[in-house]
């Protein structure tokens, strides 16, 4: 059973279905990603997002157009959530030349410059660096963008990550740190990772303002990140978000997970799973009826299936396409 | 008893430097520590302090005097009731170039065949790849800074970023005096931090603008190879061609002088295996020059390869604010018949002044200034060997998997029938670069070892 609300928050129904419906498309896409890469159409790795939806969805309320956001390999929701085409998401996955990179990128290497949508990085903690330089572009430019930067509790111990926080106060980047922090970095958990496991709190020794927060709750989310924004547009420099967050699948899709138990998972399912979460608010508080939301259901499964469709159906890039992209 | 004040070395690669102004006068009591004179280097004004007491009995070197070579013996310092004049002559200090060549061997030996004076034009220089107009004179140093400013001036969007870039006017006075005409906007001081700052300019390139990233020393760029490579070279294939990285990783590369292994190599083979990347290495003021307007100009990610070395050496560059130097396109700095040398950098010099000794041995050495590693101008490369029949390629890099390996290879598939003799390739010695002067010496390439490689493939 999902955590009742303690009250009915002031959240119009319309946010409540628009979450609702993008925290389920990317559910959904993740489960038919896992289900194509068990039939051989997807291979590599694959980082499935299953259970950290709400933040990206949560952040993605709080932005506005010309915001940036660049994250790890686990990308597909973050993708999804700043409007890209899951089409042209699935169809990279599947290698093929209707893919956002034409096939050449992969699960881990996807860009949407339309967007602002700048990867899918394959090397942990690349992203961070790469996410303050969007937002020292910004700021040389003069215009008032900022850049979420996304990475996990594992890339969090990765040297650039406080290399950059210097940086980024030292020159009040317009960036926000998002750290998702799911409890393992791969295998190893944060309680064998580190002694300072409240990550935010790591930017206070570079000047930076952050807090905690429950990352399985998407109204949380959006108001932390309502803040974060205001702080970075203000002109303040960065700010850290630490997203509590969970994820149900393994590391990747070749990871059996055997380093936790199933309970674990069933718990954090049953009691904090961020879709059910906006379900109940929705019908409980009798906002939308059950037919409504299995109208959207279906409607999420079939732009689904249409994107798996698309990502056989696409053929594989023409072999001239290794040649090309190497220099502008 | 009189001793000999020497024109001090004040940086690892100095050979000359100005005697800027003296503190202190003829029949000054002076004590250790206390500084006589401000002595400029290329890079800097110094202060030479005394160390020991005594008093100044002669200044043998005017104030204002440039060019004075180190070791010179530039003052005479007396005991009490002592003359001056009983000091030992000049002609009994160490001979300067013998005591200031050590250090940077190859280089000294290339620089007294080819430019005794440091106002002189290498020798050999201009070469008929030069455009024709009017040229100046400049060192690489001023050719790199004139590219940068306008380059900046003629676009907005290019800034330059690194440790001490700005208010220190640059390690080695490249950046001097762009922090006052540009601002700290685009004249960007960072710590000290690669990886970081690396990551941070390619993240800006893909936000709109076009960095120039200089490493203090490329083998600092070792902390970076990760966004080098996987961030910026990599990016445009891996979208789709969506994103490029417009940028460039400029800064000395390769041998200094005497400041051991980890500060000391050629990292030109190393960048130029990498899709995705463009590979620049200049060595004349012109090539510095109409390479670097070229790399900032270019929308992919770009290493730029210079050598501390070269930055005082002057040569005659175009006055043309147009003068760029394309990509692809080697250089033919000396014709010749019998043999074609091939090389790239501070390697030129050395294949220059083993050209220059073989020709007293009557054979004609053409000399290929490759100029860019990624893309090569093979093209230039198999013609020459069409016509000399033999080649010899000249590297400061790593025998193993070197640039003059690959160029090897590439005749062999190419020009085979036309070799009348195995290409040997020349570098440096397979191991870390020694700090003791003479074993230094012995692990880079030599002139000598460049004229005994020709020797061979010429069956002489």
């Amino acid at each position: 059973m999902a955590k009742k609300p303690d009250a009915r928050p002031n959240v119009s129904k319309e946010d409540l279905l628009k979450y609702y419906r993008e925290m389920l498309l990317i559910r959904r896409f993740e489960e038919k990603a896992g289900q194509l890469y068990g039939m051989g159409l997807i291979g590599g790795f694959c980082h499935l997002y299953i259970g950290q939806e709400a933040v990206v969805v949560g952040l993605e309320a709080a932005a506005k157009e010309g915001d940036k956001r660049i994250t790890s390999y686990r990308d597909h929701g973050h993708m999804l959530a700043c409007g890209m085409d899951p089409k042209g998401v699935m169809a990279e996955l599947t290698g093929r030349i209707g893919g956002y990179s034409k096939g050449k990128g992969g699960s881990m290497h996807m860009f949407s410059k339309e967007k602002h949508f700048y990867g899918g990085h394959g090397i942990v903690g690349a992203q961070v660096p790469l996410g303050a330089g969007l937002a020292f572009a910004d700021k040389y430019l003069g215009n008032d963008n900022v850049t979420f930067t996304y990475f996990g509790d594992g890339a969090a111990n990765q040297g650039q990550v406080y290399e950059t926080y210097n940086m980024a106060e030292l020159w009040a980047l317009p960036v926000i740190f998002v750290i998702e922090n799911n409890g393992y970095a791969m295998g190893t958990s944060v309680k064998r990772s580190t002694k300072s496991t409240t990550y935010f709190g790591r930017g206070l020794a570079y000047g930076i303002a952050g807090e905690q927060v429950d990352g399985m709750d998407v109204l949380a989310v959006k108001a932390a990140g309502e803040k974060a924004v205001a702080h970075c547009r203000a002109g303040k420099g960065p700010y850290i978000l630490e997203m509590m967050t969970y994820r149900y699948r393994g590391h990747s899709m070749s990871d059996p997970a055997k380093y936790r138990t199933r309970e674990e998972v069933e718990k954090i399912r049953t009691e904090k799973d961020c879709i059910e979460h906006v379900r109940d608010l929705l019908t409980q508080g009798g906002l939308a009826s059950d037919e409504e939301l299995k109208a959207i259901d279906k409607e999420i499964k079939a732009t689904v299936n249409e994107a798996a469709e698309f990502s056989k159906e696409s053929p594989e890039p023409p072999l001239e396409e290794l040649w090309t992209d190497i220099y502008a | 008893m009189a001793t000999q004040i020497l024109m001090p070395a004040l940086s690892p690669t100095m050979e000359e430097g100005t005697l800027a102004k003296w503190l202190v006068k003829e029949g000054d009591v002076v004590k250790s520590g206390q500084i006589l004179a401000e002595i400029e280097t290329d890079k800097a004004t110094m202060e030479f302090e005394a160390v020991d007491e005594g008093i100044v009995g002669k200044l043998l070197v005017a104030e204002g005097t440039a060019g004075v070579a180190v070791n010179t013996p530039i003052a005479v310092m007396v005991e009490e009731g002592e003359s001056a004049d009983v000091a030992p002559a000049p002609a009994a200090a160490p001979p300067a170039a013998e005591t200031a060549a050590p250090v940077a061997a190859p280089v000294a030996v290339a620089a007294a065949v080819a430019a005794p004076a440091p106002v002189q034009a290498v020798k050999g220089w201009p070469h008929a790849d030069l455009p024709e107009g009017p040229t100046k004179t400049m060192t690489v140093r001023e050719a790199l800074r004139e590219a940068m400013a306008e380059e900046m001036r003629a676009d907005p969007t290019v800034f330059l970023m690194g440790e001490e870039v700005g208010e220190y006017q640059g390690a080695y006075k490249i950046s001097q005096g762009l922090l006052d005409e540009f601002g700290a906007r685009r004249v960007v001081d960072t710590p000290i931090t690669e990886i970081g700052f690396a990551g941070i300019a390619t993240g800006a390139s893909w936000g709109g603008l076009k960095p120039i990233v200089e490493f203090m020393t490329f083998n600092f760029a070792m902390q970076a190879m990760d966004h080098i490579i996987n961030s910026a070279a990599k990016t445009l294939y891996m979208s789709g061609g969506q994103m490029g990285s417009p940028m460039v990783f400029r800064g000395p590369n390769g041998a200094a002088a005497r400041v051991g292994a980890q500060h000391s190599q050629d990292y030109a083979a190393w960048y130029a295996a990498i899709p995705g990347l463009r590979v620049c290495m200049p060595y004349s003021a012109a090539d510095a020059k109409g390479l670097l307007k070229s790399a900032i100009r270019d929308p992919n990610p770009v290493i730029f390869l210079e050598n501390e070395i070269l930055y005082g050496r002057t040569f005659e560059v175009p006055t043309d604010p147009e003068f760029i130097v394309p990509f692809g396109k080697a250089s033919i700095l000396r014709e010749g018949t019998d043999v074609t040398l091939v090389s790239f950098g501070i390697g030129c010099a050395h294949a220059l002044a083993a050209a220059e000794e073989l020709a007293k041995d009557g054979i004609s050495a053409e000399v290929i200034n490759l100029r860019t590693l990624r893309p090569i101008d093979y093209d230039t490369v198999l013609t020459s060997v069409m016509k000399t029949n033999r080649c010899v390629t000249v590297e400061e890099g790593f025998p193993v998997g070197s640039i003059g390996d690959h160029i090897a290879s590439t005749i062999m598939q190419k020009a085979f029938d036309y070799l009348d003799a195995p290409v040997i390739t020349c570098t440096g010695k397979d191991v870390p670069m020694p700090y003791a002067a003479n074993l230094e010496k012995f692990a880079l390439i030599t002139p000598a070892e460049v004229v005994t490689a020709v020797k061979s493939v010429c069956y002489r």
